[in-house]
């Protein structure tokens, strides 16, 4: 970490400072009274709980939403945003989490995609590229297809992407989200190397440890404001924390072992063919979860965790294999011949990685989300019949029982922030009596608050002897949660982890498949 | 509560909205055409309390209500079945040409007509459903085809080799006997349709059905998100089919309160539209049975008064660029109320959230438990 001391370039005037940004959105948060001071050459981050309004005022930055009020001043001199083009002629980038690549060009062709007015498309352009990907430590050919590449090289495009347009400025919002933890450092390396080299950094993160890690100035944002700058190498990532949530944090440290030797559910062999073609997406699949117990998944997204869980919830057809479900009552059930509703009434809460696609009507107020999925089951139906009252009743016990911050139970849904959403799921898959829950990314884009509710309630049934299946890709919450973890490559539980003794680098070695398949993590 | 209240606002604001601006348009369209705006809307008006034409509006209005049923049980889970139209007209004259074949005792011999043309109309319906869940077709393209062909399935019907009957210059089906008809209530010069009371109760089992049970539970969140449906155990297969048959069987019973009600036979005269006026009528209703009515007396209401406008000598389509322009209207007012509906719901929730700043702390604590 000392390179970062190297050289840092002049820090008279400030790269970016923004003052007073108040944006009144029709959100859960908007900014209010925003002030953020960012150093030129420094790695300047914006911590902050989901929700906290990091993506608005990145936006604001960007060009993308128009402030209500306050000043932006680049450089010392004030502008106005109208849009992205304005942001990048004044040298701001954006890194987006989800990238803005396609598929089907060649490395070259999408950095000159939009920008061929700078330096056409021929020699000047591809020299400029040649440079910029040496600076940016993006080894791919240019003539190589972007589909070609893994996330982390595309990952590098897309910044090469922001340097072409002469961005001077980066924004990364959430750059290490999608990445295992060899592939972060490598992008740390490339950020200071960067910086070194003149080029300022906003680092949208609510990872606390690679916070630390990389930033030289850090800023929380919490409920739409800016609440303090600290230096990151005098806070501990816990007094960082504190500063987010304004509270004591939780951690998902499970206790004492609860496991029992009562299988609940038993996949074997399971097989999953892709559409179309003979490949395999789930390939040989078995594992068996036990009553109290935590099973997690860990592996890169993208190597069949998805499917796994669809199929197991039936709404994928196997092509092969068993699946047996043990029912509170002992009698092991075959699932292979139920849809998807019979499997729920099984027994089986679900818990899905996308909650606005697969887990709520947004439209729809809360109670009427509480229907879904125990559309035949008391105490919301009769059967054929709802219980309308029965599910008022029962949503207003969930938004008790799990805090989801609501003014009633008669909001659309999507009136809720992410986290409240999320515990309104959790609240609803947890009744009923599961024997087993399938939680694809119980936390994924929600706050340090919901996350810690939502995990003492996964422990709680746990306790109660609820039997769980884990998919996540924060590697903290799935070793401190599990009980065993298995890890999943390209369609195979490839290697076995255990909890107590893994740490977030083995098991980051294990998912790309480093390790050697079948090897016992240690 | 407040909830109550905006909902309240988004459901009747919007239409009251798009009918004022219609009637402002309409009105820069009457003063363009050289006519007193006031003097036309007047007459239309007053022809309400003239002859037989407040019956002649709610016997109209019964016909579009039925079909502008058919057409919301589609909307609800996102299904466009332009194929009311074609849906109907098969039921009435499969319905007539059955009703007048049979000799039954009163009230079976109309329960039989009905139930033909519920099934004749699903099973019209059957076509487009199962081509949408086997095979992807969209239910517009099929449904459109199916609509032209349908002219020629009645004018084959209906000719005299087949069961067709020649009177006069007309041809169509052989009189249903009088055991088949439903009796209307004579008021004033006019007869109101039996047949509306049967709507009623159809309206209402629409709205129990889309609000009571699980089917229609299904329905909905199929048409919300096809996605979450899946993933709460609901085929959209089956739902699709069931929707497109559903609604194929209520556009059967479209003709029945004319062809039970007044004509007794269908031919190839017999009015056509109905099912295109289900649409504009679904929408201004917003798929709600109270909404359909509604909507479906304004339209009967414009279809039957503007006659009177040639009284004045304004152009009866004035009535047809009103109807245009409230339909294009309550679409686009909907829409502008839903956004700021929502907008207001989520900051009435940031708000609430705000004012409890202090309880963020007190969950992480009491998650902690």
């Amino acid at each position: 970490m000392s390179a970062t001391e190297a050289e840092a370039p002049d820090r008279g005037t400030p790269a970016v400072q923004l003052t007073g940004i108040t944006k009144r959105f029709p959100g859960v948060v908007a900014n209010s009274d925003v002030n953020l001071t960012v150093t030129a050459g420094e790695v300047h981050a914006l911590c902050g709980e989901n929700g906290a309004g990091k993506s608005t005022l990145m936006k604001i930055l960007y060009g993308m939403q128009q402030p209500d009020e306050g000043a932006i001043e680049i450089n010392g001199t004030e502008v106005r945003l109208r849009n992205p083009q304005d942001a990048i002629r004044t040298g701001i980038g954006m890194v987006h989490q989800h990238f803005m690549l396609a598929d089907n060009l060649t490395v070259a062709e999408n950095v000159f995609l939009g920008a061929e007015g700078l330096h056409g498309i021929g020699r000047a352009a591809r020299s400029r590229l040649a440079k910029l990907a040496e600076q940016s430590g993006l080894h791919a050919k240019p003539d190589t297809l972007l589909e070609e590449l893994g996330v982390a090289d595309r990952q590098r495009v897309e910044i090469v992407k922001v340097l072409y347009r002469g961005a001077k400025i980066i924004i990364l919002d959430e750059p290490t989200a999608v990445l295992v933890p060899q592939e972060v450092d490598a992008l740390f390396d490339t950020i200071r190397g960067m910086k070194a080299d003149g080029y300022t950094f906003l680092f949208i993160s609510h990872k606390l440890d690679e916070v630390r890690a990389i930033a030289d100035t850090v800023t929380v944002i919490r409920r739409g404001t800016t609440v303090g700058t600290a230096d990151p190498k005098s806070i501990t990532s816990h007094e960082l924390a504190e500063m987010m949530v304004g509270s004591e944090l939780p951690s998902p440290q499970t206790r004492e072992s609860t496991v029992t030797d009562r299988e609940v559910l038993r996949v074997r062999e399971l097989r999953l063919s892709a559409e179309g073609s003979e490949r395999n997406v789930l390939d040989d699949i078995s594992f068996t979860v036990r009553a109290g117990e935590v099973l997690g998944i860990a592996g890169v997204e993208g190597n069949g965790q998805t499917e796994l869980v669809e199929t197991i919830m039936g709404m994928r057809k196997a092509s092969g294999g068993h699946l047996e479900l043990a029912e509170a009552d002992g009698k092991a059930r075959d699932l292979v011949r139920l849809g998807t509703l019979a499997r729920r009434e099984a027994g089986i809460g679900y818990i899905a990685e996308d909650r606005t696609r697969h887990s709520l009507l947004l439209t729809q107020p809360l109670w009427v989300n509480r229907i879904l999925g125990y559309q035949t089951r008391k105490p919301v139906s009769g059967g054929q019949l709802l219980d309308i009252a029965g599910a008022r009743k029962d949503t207003e016990r969930i938004v008790r029982e799990y805090d989801v911050r609501t003014p009633g139970i008669d909001v659309p849904a999507a009136a809720l922030s992410g986290g409240n959403q999320q515990k309104l799921i959790v609240g609803r898959e947890l009744s009923g009596n599961p024997v087993l829950l399938i939680a694809s990314h119980p936390t994924r884009g929600v706050d340090v608050g919901a996350q810690a509710l939502i995990w003492e309630q996964i422990r709680q049934a746990r306790a109660d002897g609820l039997a769980v299946l884990l998919i996540s890709a924060d590697l903290d919450e799935l070793i401190g949660l599990s009980d065993t973890i298995r890890v999943m490559l390209r369609g195979r539980l490839v290697s076995e982890a255990n909890p107590a003794t893994v740490t977030p680098q083995e098991l980051g070695s294990a998912m790309t498949g480093a390790a050697g398949e079948g090897e016992e993590v240690q | 509560m407040k909830s109550g209240v905006s909902s309240w606002r988004t459901r009747l604001l919007p239409p009251l909205l798009a009918i004022v601006f219609a009637l402002l348009l309409s009105a820069i369209a009457l003063i363009i055409s050289g006519a007193d705006p006031l003097q036309a809307y007047g007459t239309m008006v007053g022809q309400l309390f003239k002859g037989s034409t407040a019956v002649d509006t709610v016997n109209l209005g019964c016909v579009y209500y039925l079909s502008g049923l058919a057409v919301a049980i589609g909307f609800q889970m996102n299904l466009f079945n332009i194929g009311v139209e074609g849906q109907y007209r098969f039921a009435a004259v499969v319905a007539a040409i059955i009703g007048g074949a049979l000799q039954l005792p009163p009230v079976l011999h109309t329960i039989v007509i009905l139930l033909v043309a519920i099934v004749s109309g699903a099973l019209y319906a059957t076509i487009p459903a199962v081509l949408k869940v086997t095979r992807g077709v969209s239910e517009v393209i099929s449904t459109i085809m199916l609509n032209s062909i349908v002219a020629g399935i009645i004018a084959f019907l209906v000719n005299a080799d087949q069961f067709g009957v020649q009177t006069g210059n007309n041809v169509g089906t052989r009189q249903i006997a009088p055991s088949g008809r439903i009796p209307g209530i004579p008021i004033g010069s006019g007869t109101l349709f039996g047949f509306v009371f049967i709507a009623i109760v159809i309206g209402a089992a629409y709205w129990f059905m889309l609000n009571r049970t699980r089917f229609g539970f299904e329905l909905k969140a199929s048409g919300e998100s096809s996605t979450a449906a899946s993933a709460g155990g609901v085929s959209a297969k089956k739902m699709t089919l069931i929707a497109m048959l559903l609604s194929g069987a209520v556009a059967g019973l479209v003709a029945m309160p004319e062809l039970l009600g007044r004509d007794y036979s269908y031919g190839i005269t017999a009015t056509q539209m109905y099912g295109f006026t289900g649409i504009a009528v679904a929408l201004l209703g917003r798929n709600h049975p109270g909404g359909i009515a509604f909507g479906a007396l304004l339209w009967a209401f414009l279809d039957t008064s503007a006659v009177s406008l040639e009284q004045i000598n304004v152009s009866k389509e004035i009535a047809t660029i009103m109807q245009g322009i409230i339909v294009l209207s309550v679409v686009v007012a909907y829409e502008i109320v839903r956004r700021a509906d929502l907008a207001a719901e989520q900051r009435r929730v940031g708000r609430a959230l705000a004012g409890n700043g202090r309880k963020g702390s007190s969950v992480a604590e009491g998650g902690a438990v």
